[in-house]
């Protein structure tokens, strides 16, 4: 990961040919970064090394010395002889050490695999037509690659049971099962609920849950992910979509600020699923079950589809138009949002310039954290709004002050993006007092109030970028097109803006954006869109490090560590 | 239900320290359950992963894997046949039927008058006097159908 560990390579011999690969590393993993694959099942780079599968198994060897005298051993040329072990040895549990001799190709490898693979396959069942993991199964895969291509198998297949509910949202085929125990490893390890495991070990090994327990913990779906075969499949995405069909696309859940990284899986502008995707300074390979279930918002009945003036359904412009109007009208205040992207909140903090706006308030949404991958800090996006300037200061839970503003008189138009007025604590009275033009995904209180509604998009249907809780700047990109009409987000906020100033809008993208915010915003100097990269970049929190962020120690981060580093840099700086 | 009656409960505490790994003591404290209950109830599977600092599933994983444990509560005598070679060759298939028919229960099943259990087992290692029989702890050699038939008589009348 980090320049130090890539700088300490040292040399190992790979079918003949001298590579470098990161010292310490697992020689799986290290083939892996030479582009190369030892094929494997119960190995995971998360997970400890069992080595039950076989499938790894690789010629190895190391350079010969005499043992009395630690002298290289020669060979007739002059050239140090290898000694190759009898037999074949499992890469997973081998660590590489300079000088190591592998063959991955060797007759003996491939009898190996074919061998191994002919076991595996004993009482597998055909399923293959039936099986959501067609077309992403290693099995096949292996079976394709190295396996014999027909059975010699005669007798009858072992029968277990076909369809196990062992959690609420896990369904288990015994059958398909290969025995690899990843998904009870990462139930004992990662998620800390062993209640996995194999009874009645044998022929008919069965992998189950303790009579009365089920794998119900928020982490549940991460053993369907790394389940090799069709064994563990979602209950949610089971029979609905072949995965062939799938377009995967990048993105960052929103459920809190972890920002673990995903991807979201859609055809013609569905989404079938939400995965993880590895990032191993953020969430590793795993993800909570709730964020997986966040696509759902895409159709939710409480979508807002439609521009709104005065509760009916009208077209952007006369909405744009009729917002202008109120806020030319009198004082304007912002409620901002820590769920927008940090681009829009950007060109937020642009419109609150050009209106004016007497005062910004945001609203906190913290919940309880699980010490994992769900931090506190239910929002993606909070120090993104401290980074663009739109907030100084954490935010609270209640609206008071806007409250207490409202009362005095001193707010006439309340411009709302994404929250609900009422349920961040401002009385009926107190709503009644302004005009509220909201922006948001969803209807609340805010829209049914509002004298302007405008449809905000999902994350699902946009680009742009968020700022996780270690400073980490991750970017989403689009999945699925936007509704009907709808307009992105930052050219809603452009069109505003320029309105408000009298200028003529443009359609601002984000790149475009980030151009901007490159030269406004100090610690994104030198950064831009595309440069950021699939798995983010650190930035330096500078002078908000010292804040009493609610995050506490989780999978990734800790606030000790945390603050520590930020008031260095933020002194040195 | 008590898991253990106060005897085998001192026996489990001095048992327990006695390995490096708390873990390693499932087995013996497994076999403590079944020799006083006769068999592994699941509050007894629960009982040792608390004593162990285990999950149930972890200690529920060794008790289906031997079929020593019993699972359910068994007959009055736990009747185990030899089936391995010597005892094969010398006719325990056939005094295995002989048992069926006289308890009038299948193979690892139980009499319906909860007398006794019947298994068909590995090697009792007694191979020179096949077939053999075990009835709880005791040992039968050379048992034909015969002999078989009259087991049975005995545990009826509780002369065994």
């Amino acid at each position: 990961m980090s320049a130090d560990a890539k700088a300490e390579t040292i040399t190992i011999n790979v079918d003949g040919v001298d590579r470098e690969v990161p010292k310490g590393a697992n020689l799986i993993d290290a083939i892996e970064q030479l582009g190369e694959e030892i094929p494997h099942y119960c190995y995971h780079p998360k997970l400890s090394v069992v080595g039950n599968c076989r499938m790894c198994l690789v010629e190895l060897g190391m350079p010969m010395r005499d043992r009395a005298t630690g002298e290289p051993v020669l060979d007739d040329d002059g050239v140090q002889k290898i000694g190759w072990m009898p037999k074949p040895g499992i890469a997973c549990s081998t660590t590489v050490a300079p000088g190591m001799h592998i063959k991955t190709k060797s007759q003996v490898v491939k009898d190996c695999r074919n061998g191994v693979m002919e076991f595996l396959l004993l009482n597998h069942p055909l399923d293959c037509p039936i099986c959501d993991q067609a077309g992403e199964c290693r099995l096949q895969e292996f079976a394709t690659d190295y396996g014999r291509g027909y059975s010699r198998y005669t007798e009858a297949k072992n029968v277990k049971p076909k369809r196990t509910r062992i959690g609420p949202r896990i369904m288990l085929d015994d059958e398909r099962c290969i025995l690899c125990s990843r998904c009870i490893r990462f139930s004992k390890e990662i998620a800390n609920d062993d209640v996995l495991g194999f009874i009645d070990r044998g022929s008919y090994s069965t992998l189950t849950t303790y009579p009365g327990k089920q794998l119900e913990n928020n982490y549940s779906l991460n053993t369907v992910d790394i389940c090799p075969v069709g064994a563990l499949t979602s209950t949610d995405f089971r029979f609905k979509m072949r995965v062939w069909f799938l377009k995967a696309v990048p993105s960052i859940c929103t459920e809190s600020s972890v920002g673990a990284n995903t991807e979201v899986w859609s055809r013609e502008g569905k989404i079938y699923r939400i995965t993880p995707r590895r990032n191993d300074a953020v969430n590793d390979t795993w993800m909570t079950d709730s964020g997986r279930a966040l696509y759902k918002q895409v159709e939710a009945d409480n979508r807002l589809r439609a521009y709104q003036v005065d509760g009916k359904a009208s077209s952007f412009d006369a909405a744009i138009a009729a917002a202008i109007a109120q806020m030319k009208q009198g004082k304007t205040a912002v409620v901002a949002s820590a769920r927008a992207s940090l681009e829009e909140q950007f060109l937020l903090s642009q419109m609150v310039e050009a209106t004016a706006a007497v005062r910004v308030d945001m609203v906190s949404h913290y919940g309880d954290g699980d010490h994992l991958l769900l931090s506190e800090d239910r929002t993606p996006n909070l120090r993104g709004a401290l980074l663009t300037g739109l907030i100084n200061d954490l935010p609270d839970a209640r609206l008071d002050g806007l409250g207490k503003a409202i009362d005095a008189g001193e707010v006439d138009t309340l411009f709302v993006v994404h929250e609900d007025l009422a349920a961040a604590g401002l009385t009926d009275a107190q709503i009644a007092k302004v005009k509220v033009i909201y922006a948001g995904i969803e209807e609340n209180s805010s829209s049914a109030n509002a004298k302007v509604s405008f449809p905000l998009l999902t994350v699902f249907e946009k680009e742009g970028s968020f700022v996780n809780q270690n400073f980490r700047v991750q970017k989403f990109h689009n999945a699925i097109p936007a509704p009907r009409g709808v307009v992105y987000d930052l050219h809603l906020l452009e069109t505003l803006r320029a309105h408000m100033v009298g200028e003529s809008p443009t359609r601002p993208t984000v790149p475009a954006v980030w151009e901007l915010m490159a030269q406004k915003i100090t610690c994104l100097h030198g950064l831009d869109f595309r440069g950021l990269g699939d798995l983010g970049v650190g930035v330096d929190a500078g002078r908000f490090a010292s804040l009493p962020f609610v995050e506490s120690k989780n999978l990734k981060h800790d606030p000790e560590k945390r603050s520590k580093l930020g008031v260095e840099a933020g002194a040195t700086a | 239900m008590a898991i253990l009656n106060d005897e085998n409960l001192a026996k489990v505490d001095k048992l327990v320290p006695k390995y490096p790994e708390k873990r390693s003591a499932t087995l013996p404290l497994l076999h403590l359950i079944q020799e006083e209950h006769g068999y592994i109830s699941n509050e007894a599977v629960e009982w040792v992963a608390e004593r162990l600092d285990l999950s149930p599933i972890n200690v529920y994983e060794v008790v289906t894997f031997y079929p020593m444990f019993k699972q359910k509560p068994g007959g009055k005598y736990a009747v185990k046949v030899c089936r391995t070679l010597s005892c094969a060759l010398g006719g325990a298939y056939k005094t295995c039927k002989a048992f069926e028919e006289a308890l009038g229960c299948g193979l690892d099943q139980t009499s319906e008058d909860k007398l006794a259990s019947l298994e068909f087992v590995e090697c009792h290692a007694n191979c020179g006097r096949a077939p053999v029989v075990m009835v709880d702890e005791q040992m039968f050699e050379g048992v034909d159908e015969n002999g078989a038939r009259k087991l049975v008589e005995k545990m009826r009348e509780g002369t065994l």
